[in-house]
């Protein structure tokens, strides 16, 4: 019986063959966390005494949920990690370097890896072809200390896509769908495996929305084989002596199979107050709109600005409706500024702020008054995500929330895209 | 880890978040969990905080904690006094943060439990005695691998106890 991409790389790590169901201890690759999980798990390891890093140079503790500091608690919880990067001489990812995500796929991650990140939307870096999960605090704690951790070899879900896009219908909306389709809990505990035509011939860029979201269907990881394109974007990096090619076996056993034709679909929108709640654009065309946010691990890379700088080149955001742009990482907003699309979205009226997870998780940065509305392409629009229960989050592609800035309500971005 | 338990029940509904149970807008107190605990769930139920009593149960639908990894999520309830937390279904990270910090997650029928019922659990056999309505609810105990680590009281104990992972004799 062949392999999943699963089954391949736990087997790898964990030093013998491994099916679906098998648990097993692995070692990891990278090991990741962030301002909000990190100071737990470094107050774990003091609390056992277990201060020191298996792998210190792929071990990233980063400061981007609430960066720069909003509050001074959590800039004495920066402290903690900054002291546990001097004490084990693990990599400390600072304020305005960016989000996570991002830079574990820039920096960080190769095909054939494991990562364990003490955040859910570890999974980005499947896209990759790495077997890339989210954990707690603790989990990943032991995995910075020890180099590896217990892992259920997952079953798999393959996601076959082929057909083109239609206009103004993007990964984002893809995803949505998907999720929308397999249900908030439909993936519990399984992989997705993202492949078929459509997969194929999509940009990195676009490959990351995909995986970022798998949690989202309850996934463990969203993966994607390593290909031309994945060795294409690690050498225009610098990383092409990172690659390598990993993919499925042709007769790996998957537990379900979803065929989607991409030519089919249409932009779609998440409406309060869960992911899997998916819409058409017509059934909510015209609701007012307080606030966009473009940015995010999810939709904050180049190609995102770029699509959000030409719905918005030459116009203004609405007089009523607030405009948040936040790069995923410094690379992107670097790439952005020289590309003109920085200077375009603040032409347009927008508040660019420095790369990191901006408003996405309600900390700082275009947290919501009451009864307020906002159209976002971060991945998640729970009750209180974005600072205030009472408060409704549209989650959409980048082009669907720029058009939605100039008009001040959800707009189809068909309307509006030249 | 006691074999039985005994305390009342609070009824959630199905996908109650993490962002409901440790709300971001709390970020600053993830560093204070006695503090952050006093916030527990109270997006779902702004009386809950205040008014759960040391043995209570959380009993909730379909995936309980989905959404972020916070490993504050069950460690809050877990302070707040509660027993342990009973749904149909969890969210992956949730589960396992919750068995890592020595909180029992139950899967079962919670349909026919409601909102004060007086339950008695032991752990061992399966068994939930719903008192209030007389009925008895089993459920599937956990994979031996997690009541090991729930057993030694979470994960860092675990790895003291051990030096390292001990999944299996």
């Amino acid at each position: 019986m062949g392999k999943t991409i699963s089954e391949k790389i736990i087997g790898e790590h964990a030093g013998k063959e491994v099916s679906a169901g098998d648990i097993v201890v692995a070692n990891v690759d990278v090991t990741a966390v962030q301002d909000g999980t990190g100071p737990l798990a470094v107050q774990q390891l003091n609390k056992i005494n277990l201060v020191q890093a298996a792998n210190p140079k792929s071990t990233v503790l980063f400061i981007d949920h609430a960066a720069p500091s909003p509050h001074k608690d959590l800039s004495n919880a920066h402290g903690l990690l900054r002291d546990f990067a001097k004490k084990t001489g693990v990599v400390l990812s600072e304020v305005g370097e960016g989000v996570c995500h991002q830079r574990l796929v820039e920096s960080y991650v190769k095909p054939g890896d494991i990562l364990i990140g003490a955040d859910s939307h570890t999974c980005t870096s499947g896209a990759l072809g790495a077997f890339s999960t989210g954990m707690g605090s603790t989990d990943v704690a032991i995995g910075i200390a020890l180099g590896k951790t217990w892992l259920r070899v997952p079953e798999t879900f393959k996601i076959n896509v082929t057909g083109q896009f239609q206009k103004g219908v993007y990964a984002k909306d893809l995803i949505l769908y998907v999720i929308g389709q397999i249900g908030a809990d439909g993936a519990t505990y399984k992989a997705l495996e993202f492949t078929g035509d459509t997969i194929k011939s999509m940009t990195m860029s676009e490959r990351f929305t995909l995986s970022n979201m798998a949690v989202e269907a309850g996934a463990k990881t969203g993966l994607i084989e390593a290909d031309d394109v994945t060795k294409q974007y690690l050498e225009e990096l610098g990383r092409g002596d990172e690659f390598r090619y990993i993919q499925a076996d042709e007769d790996a056993e998957y537990e379900k199979v979803f065929d989607i034709d991409a030519s089919k679909l249409e932009p779609v929108i998440s409406a309060p107050h869960t992911v899997d709640n998916v819409k058409s654009l017509n059934e909510l065309m015209g609701t007012k709109v307080d606030q966009v946010f473009i940015g995010t691990c999810t939709n904050g890379r180049l190609d995102d600005l770029e699509i959000a700088a030409s719905v918005l080149k030459g116009k203004q955001r609405h007089p009523d409706t607030r405009l948040i742009v936040t790069p995923a990482s410094k690379q992107v907003y670097i790439q952005a500024m020289e590309k003109g699309y920085i200077q375009t979205l603040v032409e347009a009226g927008a508040a660019v702020m420095a790369p990191g997870c901006g408003p996405c998780v309600g900390v700082h940065q275009g947290i919501l008054g009451d009864e307020e509305v906002c159209i976002a392409t971060q991945n998640r629009n729970f009750k209180g995500r974005m600072g205030n229960p009472n408060s409704y989050i549209y989650l959409s592609s980048p082009a669907t929330a720029a058009a939605a800035a100039i008009t001040g309500k959800i707009t189809d971005p068909r309307e509006v895209l030249v | 880890m006691k074999e039985q338990l005994n305390g009342n029940s609070w009824k959630f509904g199905d996908d109650i978040s993490t962002d409901l149970i440790a709300p971001g807008r709390y970020f600053h107190l993830r560093t204070n969990l006695p503090e952050l605990a006093k916030h527990v769930l109270e997006d779902a139920d702004p009386e809950f905080p205040a008014k759960v009593k040391s043995g209570d149960f959380v009993v909730a639908g379909r995936n309980f904690g989905l959404g972020s990894s916070r490993e504050h999520a069950p460690t809050i309830i877990k302070l707040a006094g509660v027993n342990a937390v009973l749904a149909k279904s969890f969210a992956r990270i949730f589960y396992r943060n919750a068995i890592n910090v020595g909180l029992p997650v139950l899967i079962c029928d919670t349909d026919k439990i409601d909102e004060g019922d007086k339950l008695s659990i032991e752990l061992s056999n399966g068994v939930i005695h719903n008192q209030t309505k007389g009925t008895e609810i089993t459920f599937n105990p956990l994979p031996d691998v997690m009541i090991r680590i729930l057993n030694d009281g979470g994960l860092a104990s675990h790895i003291e106890k051990h030096g390292d992972f001990k999944l299996e004799d």
